[in-house]
């Protein structure tokens, strides 16, 4: 009786667990069966036969490489002027006492919690009124901003981390701050600038909302507008092509989080990660 | 600076302008490093949160005579927001789905998986850690495409129900709620699994079997020892996924678009309606207000969960 209870004790969270993985997994398996099916339709089903036919027919229409481009240059372009900027800011929160360093942490860090969603409609008004409408640049210089504040708390936690000593030592041989920055700091950071470059990399490559409302011309859109747009006019026909495409476009978050991995170690631990 | 008694007054003052001057860099130095990132956050972050506060009192509109002549309007956006039985439909279908995907469903969920697979097969727990971030990892555009697919009248989910004899149920327009609710629980548990994880990892092994040898149960370990111990982290998390999920636009937008009727109309879907669709900036505006101070109050709670040390 009582060995009956421990084997059921020790069955049972593998048998819930494997339920709940296949219930996960069912959706996004539809994805992957579904490019490859010369007939898909909206449910999981054996191909009828193997083809690559959805994915040629996306990657040769020059509309779709043209937004992949622009999403690439838009993410990527963000991804390093945040890096690059949130690392300037990191450096004097970092290594000075300054006065006002305690309020201006707290605003980052309360920043990085409000909702981007909630001020859209103000930032389209701010638009117009700088002529930044249909702008790439505008989207990039915002998408920017609103990556700020988690980049440069993060960074400063991890510029934290990189002693001084080995700055000083750099400045009694006669390196600037600039200099030492450059060459001692930054290299030594590599795993938290790729970290917080790869995140910021994929929150604007994903994000649909912000480029829906601040783009306007069908060629400047970008690939999470554009796969958008495809599945409102062919998605409910082409059910292999929007596979194929929704595979294309995810492709690069999970390349990035895969390789984001081998940087994070301790991610996620609230506790240590509060320490400023 | 050291502390020297027996410095002479000259070298004293010499050692004060010094420092001062050192100072002064320090300053112009921070202030320089300070600038381009204060600059981004003035004109594309704190302005547009100003601007809020400031058209949510006006009757900008994108079309019409209003276009022209933005007035001062005072609170009467505010005055028909509360009029609006839409905005109140709103309001509740905001509660519903934070309190359905976010509160319950991801944490409960999230904090059920890191339980369960806490000291099983590594491999077993390599599969499933994978297949659970692969939703999570998956831009919401294409989150939305799988569950329509799914959830579709001839969808996967419809197909099954069928081989097991039951009848087909058009789930987007029967159960819209439900559908978008299960649809952003898929793609958000994720990040409370790895969060509980986080936090079960740090709670000692000796204390729960400690418990044990004195005869609790398994069910009291997890309830008088194990929560308490990782409280903190299940509060920031709570506050994390629902401002998270405050925020969510994509996903419903592109299942049901805030439909059939209203019937997901949260409040983002509700602004870009509004702004977007109507063409009432200011009115949309006032709401954006609204969501912002949901946003800032979970936001608040957030810093004071967190206990920083800056």
């Amino acid at each position: 009786m009582k060995r009956k209870s421990i084997k059921v004790e020790k069955v049972l969270p593998y048998s819930i667990l494997t339920v709940i993985g296949v219930l996960f997994l069912l959706p996004l398996l539809w994805v992957v069966v579904a490019s490859v099916d010369p007939n898909a339709n909206s449910s999981i089903k054996v191909p009828s036969a193997f083809t690559m036919d959805n994915f040629k027919s996306v990657i040769t229409d020059p509309v779709n490489i043209r937004a992949f481009i622009i999403g690439l240059l838009l993410s990527l372009g963000q991804g390093l002027l945040v890096v690059l900027v949130a690392g300037l800011a990191a450096y004097p929160l970092s290594r000075y006492q300054l006065r006002y360093k305690k309020p201006f942490m707290f605003t980052i860090l309360f920043m990085t919690s409000l909702p981007i969603t909630a001020v859209m409609v103000p930032v389209y008004q701010l638009f117009i009124y700088m002529k930044l409408q249909d702008s790439l640049w505008g989207t990039m210089f915002f998408l920017t901003a609103a990556g700020l504040p988690y980049a440069i708390w993060m960074l400063k936690n991890f510029m934290d981390a990189v002693p001084l000593e080995l700055e000083e030592s750099a400045w009694i041989d006669g390196a600037s701050v600039w200099q030492g920055l450059k060459r001692i700091v930054a290299p030594l950071m590599i795993p938290g600038i790729c970290t917080v470059g790869i995140f910021t990399f994929s929150g604007s490559w994903g994000n649909f909302f912000v480029p829906y409302i601040l783009i306007q011309t069908p060629e400047k859109l970008p690939a999470s507008v554009t796969i958008y747009q495809f599945f409102g006019n062919f998605g409910m026909v082409e059910y292999g092509k929007l596979a194929a495409f929704s595979i294309l476009y995810t492709f690069p978050a999970i390349v990035l989080y895969i390789f984001s991995q081998r940087f994070m170690s301790q991610g996620f631990s609230l506790g240590g990660a509060s320490k400023g | 600076m050291d502390a020297n008694p027996v410095i002479s007054p000259s070298t004293a003052v010499d050692g004060g302008s010094a420092s001062r001057k050192k100072q002064n860099r320090k300053l112009l130095a921070s202030a320089l490093f300070l600038l381009p990132a204060w600059l981004l956050l003035l004109v594309f972050f704190i302005g547009p949160i100003l601007l809020t506060f400031y058209f949510a009192f006006t009757n900008l509109s994108l079309t019409g005579s209003e276009a022209q002549a933005t007035q001062f309007v005072g609170f009467s956006n505010f005055m028909n927001m509360f009029q609006d039985p839409n905005f109140r439909i709103s309001v509740m279908k905001t509660v519903v789905y934070l309190l359905f995907s976010a509160i319950i469903g991801q944490q409960v969920l999230g904090f059920i998986l890191a339980l369960l697979m806490k000291e099983k097969n590594p491999a077993f727990r390599r599969v499933i850690g994978i297949i659970i971030i692969a939703g999570w990892v998956t831009p919401e555009i294409v989150v939305a495409f799988c569950w329509v697919a799914f959830l579709n009248d001839s969808g996967t989910l419809n197909a099954l129900l069928q081989q097991v004899g039951l009848k087909p149920v058009a789930w987007l327009f029967t159960f819209p709620m439900a559908s978008v609710i299960i649809a952003n629980i898929w793609h958000g548990t994720a990040f409370s699994m790895l969060v509980f994880q986080a936090a079960l990892d740090d709670v000692p092994k000796s204390i729960e079997e400690a418990a044990v040898v004195d005869g609790a149960s398994r069910f009291q370990v997890l309830y008088k020892i194990v929560l308490p111990m990782i409280k903190g982290s299940v509060v920031t998390n709570m506050i994390l996924v629902t401002l998270q999920t405050l925020g969510v636009f994509t996903l419903i937008y592109a299942m049901t678009g805030g439909g059939p009727g209203t019937s997901t109309q949260t409040l983002p879907i509700f602004m870009y309606n509004q702004a977007f669709v109507n063409y009432q900036l200011g009115y949309g505006t006032a709401i954006s207000l609204i969501l912002l101070l949901i946003g800032v109050l979970v936001s608040v709670l957030y810093l004071k969960s967190m206990k920083v040390k800056v």
